[in-house]
């Protein structure tokens, strides 16, 4: 069935169709409407909303569904993204599972309502206290806002991590169809872990405090351990790579201007792929090193070389390399437009 | 008087990889007792399955060594928060939140006063000792006035530090709570009292019947640098002359507010057969369809942002791809409205229409700003009450439709964003066919079919108005030089007539 809908609903749809039980959050523009949905909608479906009064509540209530092994859901954007750090460092260190949506605005501080992508570095190198990561999932449609967030809730439960879904301001307000899912799924038993006020689970603990510094360093390395086996589960969609002489590398609504770029670049004759990392923690690096190998990589992103930064890591840790690698890039809710692109390509290019 | 048994405890305590019987609490210390108050009481209420403990950040830390049940620990004064997410998730269980005073009156405050005000299902086991206990005896937000604690080395001066934080009286403020006493258990006597009020919260939690909270005054003689007995008769004078022990309420004998059953339908039912949609197909890739970015801009309320929906419907039921992107936020509802749909033959990349094929602007300030935006051979559609001060950019078609007026004329003020979907139909500027453009309009007001009924007549007619008006005259091709010459006739040919 097709729907046509805006990406913060699209959001909602597949946290019920992932099977979410509840959904935690505290409004801010632009990802509001993910509250007004779940304001709507859950309660119709005999699921629970709950308007927190802040950022840090709603992610405690959040750890606190997790605790019981139930799907939860909360979202925000910038500043209470900044905010919910603490919980999230203590649901990576608890293992627990959960779903925190960063529709992105402008920073920093207040900034403004527009799209932006800047909460890059915050949302892929772990963002609060401590050494650990997240799953990180970057949409690049409305369509992938729904899957993408039945896709965090999947493996959110398999890595017992939290998973957020990077998106912007752009992809959450704009709306396309979407087909939705054939079926709701179901999570899967937690009661081995997770403390659910039960017999079986009474004697079942969630913490995170370590007094010895051995075991403190033992519990790390096991994180370490588990965040790479993550890897198998990186995605990516490469668009025309495969005889292009510059590979465009953008996610989210970057890569939506990247790819009118690459088509109306193609229909000059000019040859340019898209690289799109559509997990971004873990990072498609194997395909990226791929796709890049001895060509010239024009990175397009909202933010201040954040990705960009993180691709040069990504390449160098691989001991792989590319020919030249440059950046073009917007800040402050200015949007790349796609004459601006194309025009720096065929610079690029000399053309 | 009845005797405090050892029950609902683990029988040892394995810290540290020790088997020890004893806690880790200091001599003279009030959490062991409180401790074994619960611990009785979750065994005699036949609680400890369903129970689930938050353990805060304090010397308290630690009680999932000491009671049998589940637990959780939280992070420094998040507890009634998590548990909220708990009662909200599961029903029917007892949750008990044992914070310190730093933990629930200073950082958690916040979680503490809402959690209550929602009348969360959650015992809240207040221990108010006066100090920070474990991070090394600095001021709580109960020390008493002239009390010396490492961070109010010449006492507490409430002029500078605040005054003490009668959170019990803070919460008797809230409707919500059903049970609200402050105890102690610096004396036997005392913590028999405290025992009945221990034993009373959890009862309310076992019976369902919301939120309860027990304030204990508990000696910290090491925080204190003072000695057990020395400290019991601190928490006796000083503390309850600035905390008096009482019950401020006790509801837990009044039927409990049930909220009200509602009809639930499955997630599938809900999306599947919503009656919203009106079965629209896969968008089918034609390379041959000109991929068409349009741009809808006016006031709020001038139905520019409706306007673009219907076109993105249009292009739904052509089974071309389509995305709309609106203004939004507080831009939105300051007055000025835009959207930007593309419509495309195959997915389309960039939503944005920074450079139109068509621009809708229905008032003056939209259209000075997006004018110059317009692609040679693009449209331009303008409202009649638009001044033309502004040149658009050379072979661009400007076309003005005094859709304001046809649309009052027709009765439905509200309705100029129809005439102008007429007028993009009678044009044939959008490469959608005529029927999809009229149908968008049952998709736009599906939930008012009376005005989806009353819009395609207004379409209709506004459409044959705007052929019969232009049926003589060409499109005018606008170029700049004309526009200042021709301000008398640059519109005339629609102008005044209807």
């Amino acid at each position: 069935m097709i729907k046509f809908l805006k990406g913060n609903d699209a959001i909602v749809l597949g946290a019920l169709y992932a099977g979410s039980d509840v959904y935690f959050g505290y409004p801010i523009t632009p990802a509001s409407e993910i509250a007004h949905a779940a304001a709507e909608w859950y309660p119709q479906v005999g699921k629970t909303f709950l308007q927190a009064q802040c950022e840090t509540a709603a992610i405690s209530m959040l750890y606190g569904a997790a605790c019981t092994g139930k799907p939860a859901i909360t979202a925000t954007s910038g500043p209470g993204m900044s905010l919910m750090q603490e919980g999230l460092s203590y649901m990576a260190a608890a293992e627990l599972p959960g779903v925190i949506v960063n529709i992105m605005r402008s920073g920093p501080g207040l900034g403004n309502i527009f799209p932006e992508q800047s909460d890059y570095n915050q949302a892929v190198k772990g963002g609060g206290h401590g050494n650990y990561k997240c799953l990180v999932l970057a949409p690049g449609g409305v369509q992938e806002m729904c899957d993408l967030t039945i896709k965090a809730f999947e493996l959110s439960f398999k890595y017992r991590t939290p998973a957020i879904i990077l998106a912007d301001g752009l992809l959450g307000q704009m709306m396309e169809s979407i087909t939705i899912p054939d079926e709701v799924c179901t999570i899967p038993d937690t009661s081995d872990w997770a403390v659910q006020g039960t017999a079986e689970t009474r004697g079942n603990l969630i913490t995170s405090i370590y007094m010895n510094a051995e075991v403190q360093e033992k519990r790390n390395l096991e994180l370490k351990a588990k965040y790479k086996t993550m890897k198998k589960d990186s995605l990516c969609e490469c668009y025309c790579c495969d005889d292009a002489d510059l590979i465009l590398a953008a996610y989210g609504i970057s890569s939506r201007i990247a790819r009118s770029a690459v088509d109306l670049l193609r229909a000059e004759g000019i040859k340019v792929g898209l690289f799109r990392p559509i997990t971004l923690s873990p990072f498609p690096v194997e395909k990226l090193c791929e796709v890049t190998l001895d060509r010239k990589v024009l990175v397009v992103e909202h933010s201040d070389s954040q990705f960009c930064d993180d691709i040069r890591i990504h390449i160098s840790k691989e001991g792989k390399r590319y020919q030249e690698l440059s950046i073009i890039f917007h800040m402050g809710g200015v949007i790349i437009t796609v004459d601006e692109l194309i025009q720096k390509v065929k610079s690029e290019l000399g053309c | 008087m009845a005797q405090i048994k050892t029950t609902g405890m683990y029988k040892s305590f394995p810290r540290s990889g020790s088997d020890t019987k004893t806690s880790h609490y200091c001599a003279g210390c009030g959490h062991g007792i409180v401790h074994k108050l619960i611990a009785e009481a979750l065994f005699d209420l036949e609680l400890q399955d369903e129970t689930i403990i938050f353990n805060p950040v304090g010397c308290s830390v630690f009680g999932y060594y000491y009671l049998d049940a589940g637990h959780i620990s939280a992070a420094h004064g998040r507890s009634p928060s998590a548990a909220t997410g708990i009662a909200r998730t599961l029903k029917d269980r007892t949750i008990i939140c044992y914070q310190g005073d730093g933990d629930l009156g200073a950082i958690g405050l916040n979680s503490t006063l809402q959690a209550a005000n929602r009348g969360e299902h959650i015992a809240v086991i207040f221990i108010n000792n006066a100090t920070y206990g474990m991070t090394g005896g600095q001021m709580a937000p109960t020390t008493l006035a002239g009390m010396k604690t490492r961070t109010t080395p010449f006492g507490r001066d409430p002029l500078t530090d605040g005054y003490p934080l009668h959170v019990c009286e803070m919460i008797n403020e809230l409707k919500a709570p059903v049970y609200i006493e402050r105890v102690s258990v610096a004396d036997t006597r005392r913590i028999m009292k405290a025992r009945k009020a221990v034993r009373k919260a959890l009862k309310i939690q076992k019976e369902n019947r919301g939120y309860a909270f027990v304030e204990i005054i508990a000696p910290c003689p090491i925080g204190l640098k003072s000695t057990p007995l020395e400290t019991a008769r601190f928490c006796m004078e000083e503390m309850e002359a600035e905390f008096p022990l009482v019950c401020l309420r006790d509801n837990s004998a009044d039927q409990p507010l049930l909220p009200t059953p509602k009809k639930i339908v499955s997630v599938k039912d809900f999306f599947e057969n919503s009656g919203t949609d009106l079965g629209i197909s896969t968008a089918v890739p034609d390379e041959s369809f000109k991929e068409l970015r349009m741009k809808f801009s006016g006031y709020g309320g001038q139905g520019v942002l409706s306007l673009g929906l219907w076109l993105a419907e249009a292009a739904r039921i052509d089974r071309r791809f389509t995305t709309w992107f609106p203004s939004y936020g507080p831009e939105q509802r300051g007055g000025a409205a835009s959207c930007a749909v593309v419509v495309s033959g195959r997915t389309v990349g960039s939503p944005d229409a920074d450079h139109p094929d068509l621009l809708v602007a229905m008032n003056q300030v939209a259209y000075e700003r997006f004018i110059g935006d317009v692609l040679p051979g693009g449209f331009a559609f303008v409202d009649l009450t638009v001044p033309i001060n502004v040149e658009p950019r050379a072979g661009v078609r400007l076309i003005s439709v005094p859709a304001l007026k046809l649309a009052e004329e027709f009765g439905i003020t509200q309705s100029a964003n129809t005439v102008i979907l007429a007028a993009i139909s009678a044009f044939g500027v959008s490469n959608l066919s005529r029927e999809s453009l009229l149908s968008s309009l049952d998709a736009g007001f599906r939930k008012k079919p009376e005005l989806a009924i009353k819009n395609k007549k207004l379409f209709v007619k506004a459409e044959t108005w705007i052929k019969d008006q232009w049926k003589s005259s060409e499109v005018r091709e606008c170029e700049s030089a004309e526009i200042a010459a021709s301000e008398d006739t640059a519109h005339g040919t629609g102008r005044g007539i209807c």
